[in-house]
């Protein structure tokens, strides 16, 4: 199992061609706090780069970025009635969706904790 | 103008306090602290909040007769306003749009105007090119805080016993803390609460004095701005422009009843008229029935999916706890209850026209 992080402030931990994806802890203190979440269904088929759903704060709305290409599988519904579980465990029961991968190769494109903490300075 | 962002006097005050400081209309201010505007919110509706609302400019008014001729570029009743009361007001342009928005107070011997940060630089030469024999000073050595909340007249009278004393809509000049400070117990934020005027070099310390009282708080532009919305109060820029008028913003409570009937200020001639026939658009309160927030810009259509107008405001509500909106529509579409569909991100999402406010106005009248 390893995790990826995005320079949209998304992070991935993969096991096999599944994976789970949510937003980081950086990400949501840059939000403010979350107060709905508009997620995809399961089935849903997105590409690397595509808008995958929103998160609304109390400020502002942002969009949320495939990675890379894949297919929702299951999505963490319990965000609805808490949206803002986003602030208190964004990395952790906060997920959102749980993926299955086309193509485990572009997860090469992707940054390590190392790179992303570089990133966030 | 320059580009850098000015600073008010309370600057260092919210750096300390750990504001997270934004650009706002040229001005470097706290859009939160580290209690979260959620948190800030609350403290205001429950407690008392202090915001700094120094970027307004704050500009004094001295002449003869100064209520009748601001009666030429205003519609509202100035004439008669007793010395020591403040009233809500707004200019008009020649085609009834609004100009701005204000608060003009009697303060004796002069009138104190507030106007907002991003219009002073229109609102001051307006002024002075059309008040003839009125001398228009803006003042920049004095800051400006608000107190609001249910516990405001606790925290400020506990320094100032004259605050008590005051009305909604009055205004003073008292003693804080060994500063002379005009105290006027108003605000926008729906709740009871003083707008405070302190000289510059006062202005940390006398509001420290404030949040040393254990039911005072900071807050920031971002908790401002969900209040003033769940209180139904315009925002200029958003609610209200040039282009519309107050009878299509729902603000002829504004208007007081002899210049409604005398007429007499730019664009009289629409607003009377709008008054009689009625606008064909008009501001409402708009409750989206699901939890998705619907912001600026966002189309109203009706169930048939007609364009019925736009949201001018749109957030969440902390204390309604759900999204709450402000917008126009045509008049046809006005009435509360109406069910009409909201564009989010393409999609249509069902909302209900309500009256304003969505939360009880506090006001101590």
């Amino acid at each position: 199992m390893a995790t990826y992080y995005s320079e949209d402030h998304e992070w991935i931990t993969v096991e096999g061609d599944m994976a789970t994806l949510g937003i980081t802890q950086h990400a949501a203190d840059q939000l403010g706090e979350v107060v709905f979440v508009e997620q995809r269904e399961a089935g849903d088929e997105f590409e690397k780069g595509g808008e995958i759903g929103v998160i609304e704060s109390v400020k502002a709305a942002s969009e949320i970025y495939a990675p890379l290409d894949g297919e929702v599988v299951e999505v963490n519904e319990a965000l609805a009635d808490n949206p803002g579980a986003l602030n208190d465990s964004p990395e952790g029961d906060a997920w959102i969706y749980k993926i299955k991968l086309s193509d485990a190769s572009q997860l090469d494109d992707l940054m390590d904790l190392d790179g992303y903490k570089a990133l966030i300075g | 103008m320059t580009d850098a962002p000015k600073r008010t006097p309370l600057y260092d005050l919210h750096v300390e306090l750990g504001g997270k400081m934004v650009d706002f209309a040229g001005w470097e201010m706290p859009v939160q602290y580290p209690m979260g505007i959620m948190g800030e919110h609350k403290q205001c509706r429950e407690k008392a909040a202090l915001f700094d609302v120094s970027h307004m400019g704050q500009v004094i008014l001295r002449g003869d007769n100064v209520g009748e001729k601001l009666e030429t570029l205003c519609p509202q009743a100035f004439a008669g306003l007793k010395e020591g009361k403040a009233r809500y007001g707004f200019f008009t342009n020649d085609d009834g749009g609004i100009m701005d928005d204000l608060i003009v107070s009697n303060a004796g011997d002069h009138y104190f105007v507030v106007v907002n940060a991003a219009l002073r630089h229109q609102d001051i030469p307006h002024m002075q090119a059309n008040l003839d024999g009125v001398d228009v000073t803006e003042i920049f050595d004095r800051a400006l805080v608000a107190v609001q909340g249910p516990k405001a007249e606790d925290v400020v009278g506990a320094l100032c016993p004259a605050a008590r004393e005051l009305k909604f809509m009055e205004t003073t000049v008292a003693d804080i803390g060994g500063a002379e400070c005009r105290i006027s117990r108003l605000g926008y934020t729906g709740e009871d609460g003083y707008e405070i005027s302190i000289p510059e070099a006062d202005a940390i310390r006398v509001s420290k004095l404030f949040l040393a009282h254990d039911d005072c708080e900071p807050a920031g532009l971002g908790a401002r701005d969900s209040l003033r919305l769940e209180a139904g109060l315009c925002l200029y820029g958003n609610d209200i422009d040039q282009a519309t008028s107050p009878v299509e913003a729902s603000l002829t409570w504004a208007i007081q009843k002899r210049r409604k009937e005398e007429g007499g200020f730019p664009g009289a001639a629409r607003i009377q008229k709008e008054l009689a026939e009625g606008p064909s658009r008009k501001l409402v309160g708009i409750k989206p029935e699901g939890r998705a927030p619907a912001r600026q810009g966002v189309e109203v259509q009706s169930q048939g999916g007609d364009t019925l107008g736009a949201i001018t405001s749109g957030s969440f509500g902390p204390t309604v706890g759900g999204p709450v909106a402000m917008g126009y529509v045509s008049a046809g579409h006005a009435e509360p209850g109406t069910k009409v569909n909201l564009i989010i991100r393409g999609k249509a999402q069902p909302a209900e026209i309500t009256a304003l406010p969505f939360v009880t106005q506090n006001y101590k009248r």
